[in-house]
């Protein structure tokens, strides 16, 4: 019979316990907006406290920033968006309060430090979610910010988790944890050597906290796993260099590989060149404006999409460009300097009276977000694809030289042009298509850098000078002379730029360049025999 | 006389009897704006040429200014610091114009300073510098270092508990002074050397891989890091792309930016930049009924509601109250007799307090700490209690300590006060 009274009991407190709760956290949530973000501290840390279920729900919303005040009745409510106008429903209740006229809600406001407080409250929720990924963000958030508090917990989400990688970075939060509190040394030296395996910057930092510990041979643990760190911290920053250097000589292939045609090829001293580049990032910025108001699940594609369109788009305007002004001043560098520059100005004006002077915003797709982590060293992988993307082009453009009947013609034209025109070579047209291809692959070069650089018009200036860089030291009129030269410049600038910092590496690097342009006048691959002085 | 001459003359001859007829109207007031509106700057300053002629156009429908019209004119500068000499020249001299509204960067300012002194007029510049100037003739309507440079370090210093700093900018005199400005008083606030890193790039520098992954480098000593960014306009768009690249987070390591506001921010994919911070003097998410009423305006005078305003168009919009104010005070536009009257003027600003121009030609103002929203908007954090007054020389530097400026008392822009002499540097 004694049963029976605790089970209704029990059977009472499981009704009524969510219930208390339940008032508890509204009043809680209710009190959000008040106060400094000191206040706020306290409340979220309450709210997560409370054990609620929803709770989780309403730190999520706050984090995302999106939990705002209703001025009209005062409610906390969550704000979504349909199309360009704002939707409200109740965070707890989730009762939906239709559209919010502008200014007509305020939002419940976290800064930095708040949001690392949440970051943390919703790791220590969701230790133990069903979902991996919400387990191993909260290991990362729980290694971030250690609460020796949560050591215990850590432990316990530890021993039960399945998943090596989400098993490894609750081992290291444990272990931040342990150095962090004050346990015993054995336990702590473990702990170092945890970090000494992740190896990182992060780790590093860890450690250097621990370097004063009372303990001497925890200290000295310490000490050791930092020296490991740096040692081979400096290996892996001398690959990262190289690979900044790739990255950089890709991006300069890119915007020097058309002009290798148009000035290399040709021998035109094309200043409009930086301005094709830019109108391949104009076409891509349509292109990508098109999709977003028409067929937003195109978006991915945007950039295969713009490319052939600005390939056509620039190369159009090339051969327009030489058909109209440059084939007049064959032979006449110092007037095709000039017109190509007047050229350049006009198609700066140009795009900013169509576009406006503003940069625009051209989206990366989401393969091109992001990095990943190659051992120590960060890969972003929209460097990875324009690395890739640089040298794609490099080799079609190769094909078309060597193997394609107008790769030849163009070749003839350029070696001797009266005997060209002797065989039958229309070399007029060739010298069109020339610089066409020439300004075509700058409108592709345009569609890699509106990725990393702004889309404005004045993104072609900034390209021309390291353009005819690249080409004259790479020797004019080879291609491989271009690559090369790119990625040498590139990965020298690289290495200098620690040392000397940015502005003085690329000094360096152009007294450079003028030294080995009068040791060698024709750059690093001379074109040699009778073809030179043609 | 080729035809090109002739042509030539012609329109010179016209341009001369335009000037001329032009002059002889009394019934109009002519205000000069001096801006970009092609070039690099052009991005920056095509705005607050709109905003000057809407100030212009409101002020027209309220009346005008001592009965008459206000006459705006219009010159474009392209980005060409000498370029901007002749045309301050050119506003002054053949167009007669009473005031000039303009500049942005300080090489503007410097380049027609001369002018300005020579020809006696007067220059209203909108946008934060980096102080250590004050001339008769120019009054500034934007921040001074003290304005925001200092109070950003104070609320990261304070509030988000930093000890390691990056200064980064951007290789001209503006970062150059404000960061010797800011390396003074952080080691003034007991910050040792090695927590201090300083790095310069060029304009419009876009490959930030090595200096970003120097910074996340240099946050890993295991104190809080921030950065400082002193970087120009263009190239601030692929460095906050690294950094979201990299996966440095405003919540890791926060970058306060005294050149990134709204207008800036509208051409980019916010989402990398959510939680970095601004420090300026007006933010457009401010909620004052001023504010609702400057940007509805804004809204119908530009015909979209997609535009943004920033903290330079406020400054315009002070500095034009302020010099209506005070050429109705002096009863003329006449240069000495405004430029007497404008110390000492009240206006209130968009941020729900007043605007008083001090004696060293600056204003005081409120500072705001903003963090950056995924709509590109600032969301202010922080503010100070009261308006800052704006400081020509900073008390920092050794070399300005003990200078000041007093345009009203002492008619000197930079007095020794361990000297006693005016002009002293």
């Amino acid at each position: 019979m004694r049963l029976l009274p605790r089970l209704i009991l029990s059977i009472a407190l499981l009704l009524w316990a969510p219930f208390v709760l339940a008032q508890s956290l509204e009043e809680l949530v209710a009190a959000l907006p008040e106060g400094s973000y000191d206040d706020r501290a306290a409340v979220i840390a309450q709210i997560a406290a409370t054990g609620d279920d929803r709770a989780l729900k309403v730190l999520e919303v706050l984090l995302a920033g999106d939990l705002e005040q209703l001025d009209s009745n005062s409610r906390i409510v969550e704000i979504y968006g349909q199309g360009r106008d704002d939707f409200a429903r109740d965070i707890l209740t989730g009762e939906d309060y239709g559209e919010v006229p502008s200014r007509g809600s305020s939002k419940v406001r976290v800064n930095n430090s708040l949001r690392r407080d949440i970051r943390t409250a919703i790791g220590t929720m969701t230790l133990r979610h069903p979902d991996p990924a919400r387990r191993l963000a909260a290991a990362q958030s729980a290694f971030r910010s250690p609460d020796p508090e949560q050591a215990e917990l850590l432990a316990e989400a530890a021993a039960a988790e399945a998943d090596p990688e989400v098993a490894r970075a609750l081992a290291e939060a444990l272990a931040v944890v342990t150095l962090a509190g004050d346990g015993a040394a054995e336990a702590k030296i473990a702990a170092i050597s945890v970090m000494r395996d992740r190896g990182d910057t992060e780790a590093r930092t860890v450690l250097s906290s621990a370097l004063d510990n009372g303990d001497p041979q925890v200290a000295a643990a310490a000490e050791e796993a930092v020296r490991h760190i740096e040692q081979m911290q400096r290996l892996w920053g001398m690959a990262q260099n190289v690979w900044f250097g790739l990255s950089l000589g890709s991006v300069l292939l890119l915007a020097a590989i058309g002009l290798a045609i148009t000035f290399g090829v040709m021998g035109v001293i094309n200043m409009a060149h930086g301005e094709l580049v830019m109108l391949g990032a104009y076409t891509t910025f349509a292109v990508q404006e098109a999709i977003r108001s028409s067929f937003p699940a195109l978006f991915d594609w945007s950039l295969l999409i713009a490319a052939p369109l600005a390939f056509l788009v620039a190369g159009g305007i090339g051969v327009a460009i030489e058909r109209g002004v440059v084939r007049f001043l064959y032979g006449r560098p110092l007037e095709t300097l000039l017109a190509t520059w007047g050229i350049s100005l006009m198609l700066q004006q140009l795009v900013r009276s169509i576009f406006g002077p503003n940069n625009r915003e051209v989206g990366n797709p989401s393969f091109m977000s992001g990095a990943f982590e190659l051992g120590q060293m960060t890969v972003t992988w929209n460097r990875l694809w324009i690395l890739v993307f640089a040298l794609a082009v490099f080799a079609v453009l190769l094909f078309v030289l060597k193997k394609t009947p107008i790769g030849l013609q163009m070749r003839a034209v350029t070696q001797n042009r009266a005997m060209a025109a002797n065989m039958g070579i229309r070399t007029g047209w060739v010298d069109a298509m020339t610089f066409g291809l020439g300004a075509g692959i700058a409108g592709l070069a345009g569609v890699a850098l509106s990725q990393i650089d702004n889309v404005s018009p004045n993104l072609g200036q900034s390209y021309i000078v390291d353009s005819f860089m690249v080409v004259v030291f790479g020797g004019a009129g080879n291609i491989w002379g271009t690559l090369a030269g790119a990625f040498s410049l590139g990965i020298a600038n690289k290495f200098l730029e620690p040392w000397t910092g940015a502005v003085l590496a690329k000094i360096l690097v152009l007294v450079f360049i003028i030294l080995f342009i009068q040791k060698r006048p024709r750059g690093l691959f001379a074109v040699r025999g009778r073809a030179v002085d043609a | 006389m080729t035809r090109f001459t002739k042509t030539l003359t012609g329109f010179g001859a016209a341009a001369m009897l335009m000037g001329s007829t032009a002059m002889a109207q009394e019934d109009t007031i002519k205000i000069g704006i001096l801006h970009s509106l092609s070039g690099t700057m052009a991005i920056s300053e095509t705005t607050l040429k709109d905003a000057m002629l809407m100030l212009i156009e409101e002020q027209n429908e309220a009346g005008g200014v001592l009965g008459k019209t206000l006459e705006p004119v219009v010159v474009d500068i392209a980005s060409d610091w000498p370029l901007a000499n002749e045309k301050a020249r050119q506003l002054i001299e053949a167009d007669g114009v009473d005031v000039v509204f303009g500049c942005w960067t300080s090489s503007c300012r410097k380049s027609v300073l001369p002018v300005f002194e020579e020809l006696n007029s007067i220059l209203f510049y909108p946008v934060q510098y980096e102080g250590e100037e004050s001339q008769r003739n120019v009054f500034y309507t934007g921040a001074s270092p003290n304005q925001q440079a200092i109070p950003a370090v104070d609320y990261l210093m304070e509030n988000e508990g930093v000890e390691r700093w990056v200064l980064a900018g951007t290789d001209y005199v503006y970062p150059r002074t404000t960061n010797k400005i800011l390396e003074a008083y952080l080691k003034d606030k007991g910050v040792a050397e090695e927590d201090l890193m300083i790095n310069y790039t060029p304009f419009g520098h876009s490959d930030w891989q090595t200096i970003v992954s120097d910074i996340k480098e240099f946050g890993s000593a295991g104190k809080k890091t921030a950065v400082v960014s002193t970087i120009n306009g263009d190239a601030n768009v692929p460095f906050y792309k690294e950094l979201g690249n990299q996966g440095i987070s405003a919540e890791d390591i926060p970058v306060v930016a005294f050149s990134v506001g709204e207008e800036e921010l509208s051409g980019l994919d916010t989402a990398p930049l959510v939680g970095h911070l601004a420090a300026w003097n007006y933010f457009m998410s401010i909620d004052t009924p001023e504010n609702d009423a400057f940007i509805e305006s804004w809204w119908d005078f530009i015909g979209s509601e997609e535009r943004v305003t920033n903290d330079p168009m406020e400054a315009h919009y002070i500095g034009f109250n302020m010099w209506v104010k005070a050429v109705e005070a002096a009863g003329t536009t006449d240069a000495d007799e405004v430029i007497a009257a404008l110390p000492g003027t009240e206006t209130p600003n968009l941020t729900g307090g007043i605007a008083t121009m001090l004696p060293n030609h600056h204003i005081t103002k409120p500072v705001f700490v903003g963090e950056i929203q995924d709509d590109g908007q600032f969301d202010v954090v922080w503010e100070t209690d009261d308006l800052v007054p704006g400081d020509a020389w900073s008390d920092y530097l050794p070399e300005s300590a003990p200078l000041i400026s007093d345009w009203v008392e002492l008619a000197c822009g930079n007095y020794n006060t361990e000297t006693k002499t005016c002009g002293a540097e």
